[in-house]
């Protein structure tokens, strides 16, 4: 922009102070997970005397109790069956209805659709006591599917929305002709929409297992069992249990927060895309 | 479908000469082609369209119904509400105090949200779209809080706010400010802005990126445009960059105040809504008083407060100012 026009020394001045904002910032966010990261190579002692410097000496105990315990990995795992049920089911079903919504003119079509929309501003929140009072009644409690399906059901709208915007996109000649060479309304959405969808189903299924990795209200009313926890469940369970050993509990938290930050640095682009409707350039 | 049925009995109606009924028949033929495809047609929406009608109206539509229902009963979740009980449910949730500092307490935060996170936001939006050498790593940084876990995020601050081995206080000590180093999450006249800081260091790489991707959406040219006029930086923000962002500014904002309607994990892991309710949220009043006090009846009342909050704020925000932002508005609801 107008960087162009200014002198060389201007440039470089305004340059550093650009930087020291954009460092400054950075170490806000920065300065907590290394505070944490560290904290849980130290005794409780040497975090009270002296939270900031490096551990002396380094302690690995507390990562290494935590990581050679079965039940961070139980609850591990059952994050990952559930995240990727949800994500199936939720990306399977709510491109059925896009395929539908996004190719086909019927009656009440954009009243069904709106109704979907809506379901958008109603996270679990204010569906958590019926939806508790319902899955019991459906002996779902303590049962993975008792956070699989709601999940689901609250991940319909952003998935639907996201998907028939794509749909919309691909030209209804390419349709015409797949029936013409005899494909069916499924042989056509299985075989064609859904291979040319891909960057979009990628996107929505970012969305779905961000939110179904870091769900809590949900799996804590309904999963009372230990066995069935999640991971957040199991996080916020670690520090009530261990509150006052501060170090073990940063260290289980900082292992908690690998796989999510993994996932971060794998599929941050498709996290973007889905977010603001549309990629971020360089 | 009525059209082409009037069809088939007009040509069954005509007896005529043998050309014409062979004619007759083919074009009957045709309009029971032209039917059965509607049916089929019909059948492969309403097939394409039931799982997801199934399992929404089941888990989303139903509870909300239940829950509007449940509202005007004195009932502990057990066998079918019995004690009806009208709105008394209601006139007890406009006399109790902790709900009605429940509405305090998320006010505030949407006011602080407005007056301190979004413009940091929006300034380190601006800042990531200036030519900057790393800027990727740095949005990158930036961004990433919004992908932990609420729960995490809040374990991991109320040891950097724990009043003896955190942080926060041993950093103030250090530098000479013991008077400031208090109880941050214990304290009743504190322990909201708290609360503010830790969702702001969550959320504000959200709302950054969004800025970022709605400045990145304005042309080019219209930026040179400003220059070549002879606009300073802050004339060309001020006049031309934020009216243009608009649209992401109240999407962003929409975000916010929903998220804060219902806010619960940071606040559930936090605090629990203490000391003494003081930084309770609707939402954590719910779960107290439906799941620990079984009072299923009340806790609907406060869930129903929650829903229409969220209907008419909603409702009123897209029909007066977003309008054609829906699109957006809802894709960025998805992180939530």
């Amino acid at each position: 922009m107008t960087g162009d026009r200014q002198t060389k020394p201007r440039r470089i001045g305004r340059s550093i102070s650009l930087h020291t904002v954009a460092v400054l910032a950075g170490a806000i966010v920065i300065v907590p997970l290394v505070f944490g990261v560290i904290g849980g190579f130290k005794t409780n002692g040497q975090l009270t005397v002296d939270p900031f410097g490096l551990p002396d000496p380094w302690v690995p105990e507390n990562y290494t109790e935590v990581l050679s315990s079965s039940s961070f990995w139980r609850l591990l795992l059952n994050s990952t069956v559930i995240g990727v049920a949800t994500v199936i089911g939720t990306v399977g079903v709510a491109a059925l209805a896009a395929f539908v919504f996004a190719r086909y003119a019927f009656r009440g079509r954009e009243l069904l659709f709106t109704v979907f929309a809506i379901g958008l501003m109603f996270p679990f929140a204010v569906a958590i006591l019926p939806l508790f009072v319902l899955l019991r009644e459906f002996n779902l409690l303590n049962n993975p599917l008792g956070v699989i399906l709601p999940q689901i059901a609250f991940g319909l709208p952003i998935t639907i929305i996201i998907l028939r915007g794509f749909f919309r996109n691909i030209p209804a000649a390419l349709e015409e002709s797949a029936t013409l060479d005899g494909c069916s309304p499924f042989g056509f959405f299985w075989r064609i929409l859904l291979p040319m969808a891909r960057p979009a189903l990628a996107t929505v299924s970012v969305l779905a297992i961000v939110s179904s990795w870091n769900n809590f209200l949900l799996p804590l009313v309904v999963m009372n069992n230990p066995e069935n926890w999640t991971l957040p469940l199991g996080v916020q369970q670690f520090q009530t249990q261990y509150a006052s050993d501060y170090a073990r509990v940063l260290a289980y938290v900082v292992l908690a927060m690998i796989p999510a930050l993994l996932f971060y640095s794998v599929a941050e682009r498709h996290l973007v895309t889905g977010l603001t409707g549309g990629s971020i350039k360089e | 479908m009525p059209q082409s049925a009037s069809e088939a009995t007009v040509a069954k109606q005509r007896p005529e000469p043998k050309a014409a009924g062979v004619r007759a028949g083919q074009q009957q033929g045709r309009a029971y082609t032209r039917r059965r495809r509607r049916a089929r047609t019909w059948l492969t929406i309403a097939l394409f369209l039931l799982p997801a009608l199934l399992i929404f109206g089941l888990l989303v539509l139903a509870p909300i119904i239940i829950a509007a229902y449940a509202s005007f009963f004195n009932w502990n979740g057990f066998g079918p509400p019995t004690d009806f009980i009208g709105l008394g449910n209601f006139q007890r949730l406009f006399d109790d105090p902790v709900f009605i500092d429940d509405l305090w307490h998320g006010l505030l935060l949407i006011v602080l949200t407005l007056v301190f996170q979004l413009p940091a936001a929006l300034a380190l939006a601006m800042l990531l779209n200036q030519r900057l050498r790393g800027r990727r790593i740095y949005r990158l940084i930036f961004f990433a809080p919004y992908v932990l876990s609420e729960v995490v995020t809040a374990v991991l601050f109320t040891m950097i706010f724990s009043p003896e081995t955190g942080l926060v206080n041993n950093l103030l000590t250090r530098i000479g400010l013991e008077s400031l180093a208090i109880a941050w999450l214990a304290e009743p006249s504190v322990v909201m802005y708290t609360v503010f800081l830790v969702i702001s260091w969550k959320y504000f790489g959200l709302h950054m990126i969004l800025y970022l991707a709605g400045r990145q959406a304005i042309p080019e040219e219209v930026m040179e445009a400003a220059a070549i006029d002879g606009a300073s930086s802050w004339e060309t923000f001020r006049h031309v960059t934020l009216p243009l962002l608009g649209p992401t500014i109240r999407i962003s904002i929409f975000l916010s105040v929903i998220g804060t309607i219902q806010l619960f994990d940071m606040v559930y892991v936090l605090t629990g809504g203490g000391p003494v309710h003081a930084s309770e949220t609707m939402a954590i009043t719910m779960f107290q008083v439906g799941f620990r006090q079984f009072e299923v009846g009340y806790a609907s009342a406060i869930s129903i407060a929650m829903f229409f909050l969220s209907l008419i704020f909603g409702l009123l925000y897209q029909r007066y100012v977003i309008r054609r932002d829906v699109e957006g508005a809802v894709t960025a609801m998805g992180g939530r």
